[in-house]
């Protein structure tokens, strides 16, 4: 008797009336008519497509690209999401391409049917070209975060754009800043050896450098290719030794990286300087740390932050502080992650077609990089550089350009 | 055509790097060329290996070459208790299943290890890895003569197990005959998992001698598998002697085609050479009929 006097109080007191739910439909409607926007954003997310290749071959690299991305999801979301669509929050979509180009491919159209609004992706040249491709038929827009081949933007993909340089403008910029420190040092190297993984982009790099850098004084006494894995580096270590090189050029994965300096440590190989390009011990926080005598004084021409900038210097901090090594994979998927979503923001919606409008017409200059504003020409980033950094005292410093320079350069290694 | 100063210390370096191959090959030519189990999981399980003598290092500062007290015995542990509780169980004896069970096997060690580990490759520092030993004017890194020794020492007791103890005897009759050796009263899900944790603990001893000279990742195992394949296959199945010359014979040959070739086409000796013994030698160098 009680519970059934209970449950009609419990009833009543839920019961709508006819009156109370008309006048509560009528507020409702005059509310979403008054603010549109607003309501439907509080319940939708913006979806952004990751594809990295977290395992595999390459997987720490595509880890960490990934491990950046999902910090810049997370540093938007905490200041407020995508403010112009009523705070709507980032929400990241995993894929991981396992070092395959086809399997990244697979990824971004399983995504697109998701309802993804834009992708970063996929580190590697070679996957980033069939992601792209993938994306464009749907003319979803692409943001590659490290991919360097010159093809990735020279295809006239609409949706297709690259915040960070590709290795034209950096083997432009690395055989400048060569010629430079050479000069400034008396001109000491003469001769150069060039060793690369073989991919594209160890070939594409090799191949650009080696025509360069003859026109700068510096002969390239051989080009020597190397798979991926290679479980030894003494051949190449000896082949380097014989032919005497004033300069040693590696374009390598971190893993080769690692075993190549150490076998040219065992072999007492000589050279008036290493002087890696895209990748390398100057750029490599672990690499120092764990190899401090191996890695001093090596110079490389990599991607890297804007030491003097606050926000770079705050992000590292920040990533460090969660245990990440901040390797260049982590801030450049941050920054491609960012810039897509300040597009986003400006379109004030994911309507492909004004995404990729803004994207091209951005000018966004919040990345800590030595880029400058944002400047896009057929999705490439013009403003976009590498530096060269050189180990010092166990330090990673950015000799060049002198604007962005935290040391001088020491050249020849002594 | 690269001169004598070349191809002198790289013959040495093959070797010495056809060493640590043999490492891996040993147990593999245990548990593949005695048991016939093919252990798609062998690779996985020495970069479980190589992580263990990693953290030894990295969290106790535990030596690799005084972790050689203590991998082995626990690799051991570890292979006997695969053998027994998920490979022996899963495959019903059938070879198809055992080569599905390892396979599966391989592929879950390693998303746990990326999941436990991360993707990071890791290295140890140690006060002998840039050492170098010069012989006949080449200079070969001290743990790759280490590893040298240590593929002999190992051979030796291997072969010592199989050819002195009951063990290594109740092994071969396994191998044989395994419902006659049942019939005799041995224990032969016992000596299958002996064997298999044998062949687990040679791994412990090769992680020991290669992560002073080499790297860790969940990757790592990767690229020792077919070569460890293809060095049973040269040696003669079973024969840990045949092993450790196959060991030597693809290193040798790996560094020739690296300079001959190209870095990046020096493999393609060492897999002419699997396809060649199987047509025209199968029973290997030392070994029985593949």
């Amino acid at each position: 008797m009680k519970n059934n006097t209970t449950d009609r109080l419990v009833r009543s007191r839920h019961r709508i009336g006819r009156r109370d739910f008309l006048a509560g439909a009528a507020a409702l409607g005059v509310a979403s008519a008054g603010f549109p926007a607003v309501l439907r954003a509080q319940s939708e997310t913006v979806k952004i497509g990751l594809i990295h290749p977290v395992t595999g071959f390459i997987s720490f690299s595509g880890t960490q690209c990934r491990t950046g991305a999902q910090m810049a999801i997370d540093d938007i979301n905490a200041a407020g999401g995508i403010k112009s669509m009523g705070g709507a929050m980032l929400e990241a979509m995993l894929g991981d391409s396992q070092g395959k180009p086809e399997i990244g491919a697979q990824e971004v159209s399983k995504m697109v049917e998701a309802g993804v609004a834009g992708f970063v992706a996929g580190y590697s040249s070679a996957i980033s070209l069939a992601t792209s491709q993938e994306a464009a038929k749907t003319n979803t827009p692409h943001v590659v975060d490290v991919g360097v081949s010159d093809q990735i933007t020279s295809r006239g993909l609409a949706n297709t754009f690259r915040f960070a340089p590709g290795y034209g403008k950096v083997a432009e910029i690395a055989v400048a800043n060569l010629d430079t420190i050479n000069k400034t040092a008396g001109s000491p190297a003469k001769s150069a050896m060039i060793v690369h993984e073989e991919s594209l982009f160890g070939t594409g790099t090799a191949k650009l450098l080696s025509e360069k850098l003859p026109g700068i004084g510096i002969e390239v006494l051989d080009v020597i290719k190397h798979a991926n894995p290679t479980r030894d580096f003494t051949n190449i270590a000896l082949q380097i030794k014989s032919k005497q090189p004033d300069l040693i050029i590696p374009a390598n994965y971190y893993n080769e990286y690692v075993l190549l300096a150490r076998t040219l440590q065992q072999q007492q190989v000589e050279a008036k300087g290493i002087y890696s390009v895209l990748g390398g011990a100057a750029s490599s926080y672990q690499f120092v740390n764990e190899y401090p005598e191996a890695a001093e004084q090596i110079m490389d021409c990599n991607h890297w932050f804007d030491p003097k900038s606050d926000t770079a210097l705050a992000r590292k901090k920040a990533a460090e502080a969660k245990g990440v090594i901040y390797t260049y994979e982590v801030f450049l998927a941050y920054n491609a992650v960012a810039f897509l979503a300040d597009a986003i923001e400006r379109a004030g919606s994911t309507d492909k077609d004004a995404v990729i409008a803004a994207l091209a017409g951005s000018t966004w200059d919040q990345h800590g990089m030595p880029y400058g504003s944002t400047k896009m020409e057929n999705g490439q980033n013009m403003g976009a550089q590498p530096v060269n950094t050189q180990v010092q005292n166990g330090a990673i410093e950015v000799i060049f350009p002198k604007e962005f320079a935290s040391a001088d350069a020491v050249f020849p290694m002594s | 055509m690269p001169d004598l100063a070349i191809i002198v210390p790289s013959v040495l370096n093959g070797i010495t790097t056809g060493a640590l191959y043999a490492l891996v090959a040993l147990g593999l030519t245990l548990i593949y060329g005695v048991l016939h189990i093919i252990n798609f999981a062998h690779g996985a399980l020495l970069m479980l290996g190589l992580y263990a003598v990693y953290y030894l290092k990295a969290r106790f500062g535990i030596d690799p070459y005084v972790a050689l007290l203590i991998v082995p015995p626990g690799m051991f542990a570890l292979g006997y208790a695969v053998q027994r509780g998920i490979i022996g169980r899963a495959s019903h004896g059938r070879d198809e299943n055992i080569l599905l069970v390892t396979l599966g096997l391989a592929i879950v060690i390693e998303n746990l290890s990326l999941f436990f580990f991360r993707s990071d490759t890791r290295i140890v520092d140690t006060p002998y890895s840039f050492e170098t030993v010069e012989i006949l004017g080449a200079f070969l890194p001290l743990p790759k003569l280490v590893a040298f020794v240590g593929a002999i020492v190992t051979a030796a007791l291997l072969w010592l197990i199989m050819a002195r103890t009951d063990l290594g005897r109740a092994i071969r009759a396994v191998a044989k005959e395994k419902k006659g050796t049942a019939l005799v009263g041995i224990d032969t899900d016992h000596v299958y998992a002996t064997s298999y944790g044998l062949g687990i603990a040679c791994l412990g001893v090769a992680a020991c001698l290669l992560l002073p000279s080499y790297y860790v990742n969940p990757q790592v195992g990767h690229g020792f598998v077919l070569i460890a394949f293809t060095i049973v296959v040269l040696g003669g199945m079973g024969s840990f002697v045949g092993a450790l010359i196959g060991g030597f014979v693809i290193g040798v040959v790996e560094a020739m085609g690296g300079l001959f070739l190209g870095e990046s086409l020096g493999q393609i000796g060492i897999f002419a050479i699997f396809i060649l013994v199987l047509i025209f030698r199968p029973t290997g160098l030392l070994g029985h009929k593949v």
